[in-house]
């Protein structure tokens, strides 16, 4: 498990250093919806995957992009590029939904729990610093909502 | 991520993420998020668990019910622990250190890939995927690509103009290769342990530390910069030194 008090001295620092980044944020975004059970759901994330086709993640410009993945993706045309080597892609390599778990969500709207799921889902990788990927996040909001979408799931990796 | 949140709901969209380490989303107050006690890499808890995984969307998914936020809450449930029995019996698929020693490393990594070669063949016919192809090259040609830029120190240029990237890519599909190929095997293994094997038993990793050093010695500052940071993990570069 990810807690500070378990991972290694190295990796302590590492992941202490980055609260830095993640600090001077102001306000409280809030967006209401409608219930759960009437919400159209896309997913992003923020593992560094792409269909096999697209481009690679990489450094500068390119690690800001994103990435579209069609809801009709199959398993088999993922891949995951992200720079970093800190993290397990075990789980990955046997299972698509441990990171991007489009078949639970997919499940979740044939019960009827979820209203619906979007026909298009974004990936980021999050190694970039978070206010980079501003411009990035306002341009998507167009395009969720183009799509009818009130909810968004954001997953790591 | 927890940016990614905050600026898709100032555009009017809801948003509820999971979270790896509470003490980031601490900092950077999303909207909503759920706390899961997993390892990096697995933010869903588990691989083909379907039910498990259910139980963490849904904590998450509810989130969005919430009446005014920030929300931070914690799924306290631990991923599903794999059989300690059957774990316990993990060990290295051949005994490579003693079957080839007498060769290059270079021959005893070759000589692995073709070890390993039926259980991801096994692997691709059970899930009927693999993570492997960022690169393009299958996979005894990837191996060669290393070995060729340890021992000469430059790549091909028809391969690319990019040897950081490329190789950067090359790396991934040969780790995914490896660890396809480990979890087809009998018993199931924690992720910690295909990690362990991956850098403490197999040659794979012994080349890939000629490959950091090779990397950190080039004149090629993308190439310095993916040897430092992008080849070994640092638990493993700092345990090692």
């Amino acid at each position: 498990m990810v807690k500070l008090a378990d991972v290694s001295e190295h990796e302590r620092k590492h992941l202490l250093a980055k609260i830095s980044e993640y600090v001077g944020f102001t306000g409280n975004p809030w967006s209401p919806g409608p219930a759960l059970s009437k919400r159209r759901v896309a997913i992003v994330t923020t593992s560094g995957i792409h269909r096999r086709r697209d481009n690679s993640f990489g450094e500068g410009a390119n690690a800001v992009d994103y990435r579209v993945i069609p809801g009709s993706t199959k398993h088999d045309e993922l891949v995951m590029s992200h720079l970093s080597v800190n993290f397990d892609r075990s789980g990955f390599h046997q299972d698509v939904n441990v990171v991007f778990p489009m078949d639970r969500l997919m499940e979740f709207a044939a019960d009827g729990t979820i209203g619906s799921v979007a026909d298009y889902h974004y990936s980021f990788m999050g190694a970039a610093p978070p206010k980079s990927l501003e411009p990035r996040a306002r341009q998507l909001a167009v395009l969720l909502k183009q799509d009818n979408v009130d909810s968004v799931l954001l997953t790591p990796v | 991520m927890g940016a990614l949140g905050r600026y898709l709901e100032e555009e009017g969209i809801s948003t509820t993420q999971i979270s790896l380490i509470r003490e980031h989303t601490e900092a950077i107050r999303p909207p909503r998020a759920l706390w899961v006690p997993f390892i990096l890499g697995r933010p869903l808890g588990v691989p083909n668990d379907p039910p498990f995984q259910r139980r963490v969307l849904l904590a998450a998914l509810e989130l969005l019910n919430a009446n005014s936020g920030p929300v931070l809450a914690d799924f306290l449930e631990e991923a599903p622990a794999d059989n300690p029995e059957e774990a316990a019996g993990f060990a290295c698929p051949v005994q490579f250190s003693k079957m080839h020693q007498n060769e290059s490393i270079d021959a005893q990594f070759l000589q692995e890939i073709v070890d390993l070669s039926s259980w991801h063949h096994l692997a691709m016919e059970r899930r009927g995927r693999t993570s492997m192809g960022l690169s393009g090259m299958e996979i005894k040609s990837a191996a060669l690509v290393l070995i060729e830029f340890i021992n000469s120190r430059s790549i091909d240029r028809k391969l690319t103009n990019a040897p950081a990237d490329f190789l950067r890519l090359v790396c991934h599909d040969i780790r995914a290769y490896y660890t396809e190929s480990v979890a087809a095997q009998p018993g199931k293994r924690e992720a910690k342990e295909i990690q362990e094997w991956f850098w403490e038993m197999t040659k794979a990793s012994k080349v890939m530390m000629l490959l950091r050093d090779a990397c950190v010695d080039s004149n090629d500052p993308a190439l310095n910069r993916f040897g430092e940071r992008g080849v070994v993990p640092s638990f493993i570069a700092n345990r090692a030194r």
